[in-house]
């Protein structure tokens, strides 16, 4: 196991590099020179040029490259393009906005759609399967911000009982989960359908094992069927999903944020995006990507730890 | 036990059917009514009336009107019709490019493979949105730039459409005698092994069509999509949701035709990919 982590660890880091460097030369590709941008329409050319060095732009694009490599390993992203303030306290106040949004996202998801995956591969073809389907695929359809855009009208414009926008003070618990309701639930229900159509299947792959017919056929109840083979066994692959639910989770969050104004990374980068703050877009979807990669990372760890067959291939 | 299973048979068979037929119905009625924008559309998308500003619903306005007092139902036939546009284009870009890359790759084997499939797995650990933000930036708004950064989006998913299946079909005997016989690699790929993987590959591109509109949709809501005054069913939500509490008509039905569009594709898709595959008859 240990050898195994150490390899798959080894991995992920020249994955981490290439998405980084894709990163930083798209965000110098894009138009718009940043000092310009700073100081406006009306800076003359000597006040751009005197900022230009300052921010270290007119150095080869190589050493800007090897600058924010070293900055990013001592964990500094660097100041914002606009206001000139440190990006990395700016990104340390989203960050827990849009962890909180995603954890109750995919725990939301898990909760419901594992069960109702298993349920509808169990009983499948029947009417109470053809119902979770249509309805899974209902939720796959359903674009997160239109389902935000919904619930929020109803359970906040309409019946005013949740807030429309902003994240709530993260120190006040009741404010916050207050808060965090209407965009939780729209992620969560997202997730759900993703969830409980990718248990479906998973289950029904199992279902012809021949170890479930064993089971079945040494006279086990169906609930131990059920709950001790094919469930535990579905697992795997479940798990294995993780990292493309990881993926959907990260631009969902994106969405979310945008509709309910959450303080969140999402946010964060569309606001950058506005002001052109390249740096801070940068560091946004730096921050987003390694979290993708993490997550990953994290995921081929605990499938290694439950099937030990992985570590070996 | 045995009727039963007859009941369940009928009952799956004609289940699948209806959902393709359902999906087919819904998906051809939204391409209609994009196709025929121009035509049907009660009033000009883009005309201004201020005397009709954010007028509910009503038998002049069937969906009522927005903030410049457009009406909604000609912006959400014209929206309709500039999205599926984007979702048409980028979806046979992405088909073409993709599944060719894809082939390439699994047929050439060796560094060309690897290093081609790692690069388009990168691309797909980015989220979507994300991606789509990323690449827009760099190219600007505007609804090429839209187009190409859906298609981008969709190379690296067509790419193992065509990528896992080529590995499998090299292997065969007919492609040892085509070559033996001189075939050109180019003349093997598009003769012996394109055919086989066609039909899976343009299911999933019903099924991604979708996708591509929920994408366009997305980045426009994002305001990095087609911009304004143009409308696209993305775009009409994002300006409609400033006056959600005053008038949720004009984000409510746009919306509501995204969700219907993505909805009939996805069951046509799904219906389709259902039918095609015969591993799911042994269920």
């Amino acid at each position: 196991m240990i050898a195994y982590t150490i390899r798959r660890t080894l991995i992920a880091i020249p994955t981490l590099l290439i998405v980084l460097t894709i990163t930083f030369v798209l965000i110098r590709i894009a138009p718009g020179d940043p000092a310009e941008v700073r100081l406006g329409d009306y800076a003359s050319k000597a006040a751009v040029e005197a900022l230009r060095s300052e921010m270290g732009l007119n150095r080869p694009i190589w050493i800007q490259y090897l600058d924010t490599l070293k900055g990013l390993l001592q964990g500094d992203f660097g100041r914002s393009m606009v206001n000139g303030r440190p990006i990395s306290n700016d990104l340390i106040r989203s960050i827990p906005y849009t962890l909180e949004l995603t954890l109750v996202g995919i725990i939301f998801g898990a909760v419901f759609g594992i069960p109702t995956g298993v349920y509808t591969a169990v009983k499948r073809n029947t009417l109470a399967d053809y119902i979770g389907r249509t309805l899974s695929l209902g939720g796959l359809s359903f674009p997160t911000f239109y389902l935000g855009i919904l619930l929020m009208l109803v359970f906040a414009i309409k019946i005013p009982i949740f807030p429309v926008v902003g994240g709530g003070d993260l120190r006040n618990l009741g404010e916050n989960l207050y808060h965090l309701f209407l965009p939780g639930l729209t992620l969560g229900l997202i997730m759900t359908a993703y969830v409980t159509r990718m248990t479906r299947s998973s289950v029904l792959n199992i279902l012809n094992e021949d170890y479930v017919r064993t089971a079945r056929a040494k006279g086990l109840t169906e609930r131990k069927v059920i709950y001790i083979h094919l469930l535990r066994n579905a697992l795997l692959p479940i798990t294995a999903l993780i990292g493309v639910y990881a993926i959907v989770l990260i631009g969902g969050s994106v969405m979310v944020e945008i509709v309910f104004s959450r303080p969140g990374l999402g946010k964060m980068m569309i606001g950058a995006l506005k002001q052109r703050d390249y740096t801070t877009l940068q560091a946004v979807m730096i921050t987003f990507t390694s979290f993708v990669v993490l997550i990953n990372l994290i995921t081929d760890l605990t499938y290694g730890l439950i099937d030990p067959r992985v570590r070996y291939k | 036990m045995k009727q039963r299973s007859m009941r369940r048979k009928i009952l799956r068979t004609f289940f699948r059917n209806r959902t393709s037929i359902i999906g087919a119905c819904i998906s051809v009625a939204m391409l209609l009514i994009a196709i025929l924008a121009p035509w049907i559309s009660p009033y000009d998308p883009l005309k201004q009336n201020v005397y009709y500003r954010l007028t509910p619903p009503e038998r002049s306005h069937l969906l009522g009107t927005d903030e410049y007092g457009r009406d909604v139902l000609s912006r959400v036939f014209t929206g309709a019709r500039i999205s599926f546009l984007v979702g048409v284009i980028s979806i046979a870009l992405g088909m073409l490019i993709g599944t060719g890359m894809g082939m390439i790759g699994g047929y050439a084997g060796g560094r060309v493979e690897t290093g081609l499939m790692r690069l388009l797995d990168i691309i797909m650990s980015f989220p979507d949105e994300v991606f789509g933000v990323m690449v827009m930036i760099v190219l600007g708004p505007g609804m090429e730039n839209v187009i190409i950064a859906i298609t981008i989006l969709m190379i690296p998913r067509f790419a193992r459409m065509g990528h896992a299946p080529t590995l499998a079909i090299k292997e065969v005997d007919y492609i040892a005698s085509a070559k033996s016989i001189g075939a050109s690699d180019f003349r093997i790929i598009m003769r012996h092994i394109l055919p086989n993987i066609f039909g899976e590959v343009l299911v999933m591109g019903t099924l991604w069509l979708g996708t591509a509109i929920r994408l366009e949709a997305s980045l426009s809501f994002l305001g990095v999509g087609v911009p304004p005054p143009t409308p696209t069913l993305g775009n009409i939500v994002r300006v409609g949701v400033d006056f959600l509490a005053v008038a949720p008509w004009v984000s409510v039905f746009a919306g509501l035709a995204i969700l219907i569009s993505i909805f009939g594709f996805n069951l046509l898709g799904d219906g389709l990919r259902d039918i095609t595959d015969p591993k799911l008859y042994a269920r």
